[in-house]
């Protein structure tokens, strides 16, 4: 117990302040009003699907949990079932095998809930595409509130998608 | 070796037998070119859930990569076992954390786990066909996504089979940048999952701290690579860019203070009883087991496979650094932690090699011109395990066909393994000591 008690007094904690919401990421006009997002009171419940993701965006999502970017203290969590969740965060080009997995990710997860596509992959299909076994972009399954580009997007950007989910009248 | 095969009824004789870990890859030929394993008793898809029909093949030239997905669902054949009190826990393809997609059925009596069959091929998006036609330039970039985790090394083995197939060779400033990459995806990739194991047997300390560690780590990377997980460094003839000179300090300085924070960290883990407590003993895979298996990479050396090609086929400047390969035989999860551990230490001494000797001159060759039908294989020892690449160039320098081949496709099947006898609750933590790719074999 002792080494670890020295080990937390001796490490500072490195957190920062995180970005303004980025609301140039939206892609629908907000679907639910303002009270609605107000009584999130910024306080959040993210469920993650990866739909056919190479694992690189899964690594920034992960990244979203230390010390630097300490989601949870901003009022937001990761939760094991989309039945918890307020926010879908999907990863991939939707491939057609995770297609049905997706659907009913999505129709488990209660009203009123909101969509972030994460990547360049999850915004418009990447380097993957549309092909035989690929729906290409999130947008093409399910609805897409706000949607992140990069390859993959920083923990930042990805926070600053999330945050524009949720502010009102952006 | 080639294989010539009929046209009408393409079919080779089974290698499962001899080899049990060639069976899912069988099952995957069978999916994508119609070749079937002659006499093998499993004959049931593996890549193919429902996107395709039965009797198309979608790496075959006359399959049109346009065609659309079928929306069609496909049922699985799982192994049933039966028996007083035995049931059956489904678990995916969405798992409960941040992680890839798959499909996992438990039969369980109680919380002991007595099978554990896989299925897997969710997040197959067809790299394989994706890559016909591209040039080599495009293919880099492809390769370097069909596993994220792995980005350096399978762009390196890409361009390695892209130059060998050319007969010509990365000048020696790219060969040393490239290693100095890949040692920094190996250290990335340890440094995180062993804060994820430290959280699944219960120590959140040790998840708060590696992650602070690695996240330094990766702005590191941003910093001197412009990129925190190096992607589209590694390109066909070099390297994309050069380091800044103040860069070198950095890196050096850094090395340092890494060591020093894994080292405690390390005697933490090392000296924690509940820790030990959940780690030793726990999904083991013993020697016979994997090299009947032919368990390779980061696990097989755990369970006593002695092979890294940074040692036995040392790429340039591997054949000049002296690898050190860790080994273990217990094949436990206190292994596989034990040799992450001392595979960022080597990693680190390499590191320090690496830097004060880098050559001067050129990043970058013009990239390859590759004859029609020339073929190119390149290998590189990632941080899971060996990475291959196989390629075959079609006309105008184009990609004809190409095999990316990730370590997991021998490790997948040693996992069923691993679980057996184990309690349904050490699954998480056994499943994260391997921490396989599932986008890299389901391609």
């Amino acid at each position: 117990m002792y080494p670890i008690i020295r080990l937390i007094l001796d490490t500072p904690a490195p957190r920062e302040a995180p970005p303004e919401a980025d609301s140039s990421l939206r892609t629908l006009r907000q679907r639910l009003g303002a009270e609605v997002l107000g009584s999130f009171a910024g306080a959040l419940t993210i469920r993650h699907v990866d739909a056919g993701s190479c694992n690189g965006c899964e690594l920034e999502i992960h990244a979203l949990n230390n010390a630097y970017y300490n989601l949870e203290a901003l009022g937001m969590r990761f939760v094991a079932s989309p039945r918890h969740a307020d926010l879908l965060l999907v990863t991939g080009p939707v491939s057609a095998h995770m297609r049905t997995a997706l659907l009913r990710t999505f129709d488990a997860t209660p009203e009123p809930k909101l969509v972030v596509a994460l990547g360049d992959c999850g915004c418009t299909g990447g380097v993957f595409g549309n092909s035989y076994a690929s729906f290409g972009a999130v947008s093409n399954v399910i609805p897409v509130d706000v949607a992140v580009p990069g390859c993959p997007p920083s923990p930042r950007a990805l926070l600053a998608g999330i945050l524009a989910a949720i502010a009102p009248g952006s | 070796m080639v294989l010539e095969l009929p046209e009408d009824q393409p079919s080779f004789p089974d290698l499962s037998r001899v080899f049990p870990g060639a069976l899912r890859q069988q099952r995957a030929m069978a999916d994508l070119l119609g070749i079937a394993a002659e006499g093998c008793v499993d004959q049931r898809p593996w890549l193919r859930h429902g996107a395709w029909a039965q009797g198309v093949h979608p790496l075959r030239r006359d399959f049109p990569a346009a065609t659309p997905p079928l929306e069609a669902a496909a049922d699985y054949r799982f192994v049933r076992v039966a028996g007083e009190g035995v049931h059956e826990i489904p678990v995916g393809p969405v798992h409960a954390g941040t992680i890839e997609p798959g499909h996992f059925r438990f039969s369980v009596v109680g919380e002991r786990v007595l099978r554990l069959e896989q299925h897997l091929g969710y997040t197959h998006k067809g790299i394989e066909k994706r890559f016909e036609g591209l040039d080599l330039t495009q293919g880099a970039r492809l390769a370097g996504r069909v596993s994220g985790d792995s980005t350096v090394a399978f762009a390196w083995a890409f361009c390695l089979a892209a130059e060998g197939a050319a007969a010509q060779a990365a000048p020696a400033r790219a060969a040393w940048l490239r290693a100095l990459a890949l040692e920094r995806e190996r250290v990335a990739n340890h440094l995180g999952d062993l804060g994820f194991l430290g959280n699944d047997a219960g120590l959140g300390v040790g998840l708060a701290h590696f992650s602070r560690i690695k996240e330094d780590w990766l702005r590191t990377n941003e910093q001197v690579f412009g990129h925190r997980y190096l992607m589209d460094f590694v390109v066909p003839g070099g390297v994309a860019r050069d380091l800044p000179q103040p860069a070198l300090a950095v890196l050096r300085a850094e090395l340092q203070t890494v060591e020093s924070q894994v080292g405690r960290l390390q005697a933490l883990y090392d000296e924690h009883p509940g820790l030990q407590d959940r780690l030793v003993g726990t999904g083991v895979v013993s020697p016979g087991l994997a090299r009947q298996l032919g368990l390779c990479g980061l696990a097989g050396r755990a369970s006593g496979q002695g092979f890294d090609l940074r040692v036995q086929a040392p790429a340039p400047p591997y054949d000049r650094l002296a690898v050190r390969m860790a080994t273990a035989t217990d094949g436990d999860v206190a292994a596989r932690v034990a040799l992450r551990f001392q595979e960022i230490q080597e990693s680190l001494r390499l590191l320090r090699d690496l830097l004060p000797s880098l050559p001067v001159g050129p990043l970058r060759e013009e990239a390859p011109r590759l004859g029609d039908g020339v073929l190119g294989l390149g290998q590189v020892e990632g941080w899971r395990g060996p990475v291959l690449m196989a390629l075959e160039a079609g006309p105008g320098g184009s990609l004809r066909r190409v095999h990316p081949q990730d370590p997991s496709w021998l490790n997948w099947p040693a996992l069923e393994h691993a679980i057996i006898g184990n309690i349904v609750p050490d699954f998480p933590l056994i499943n994260k000591s391997f921490n396989l790719s599932y986008s890299g074999v389901d391609l």
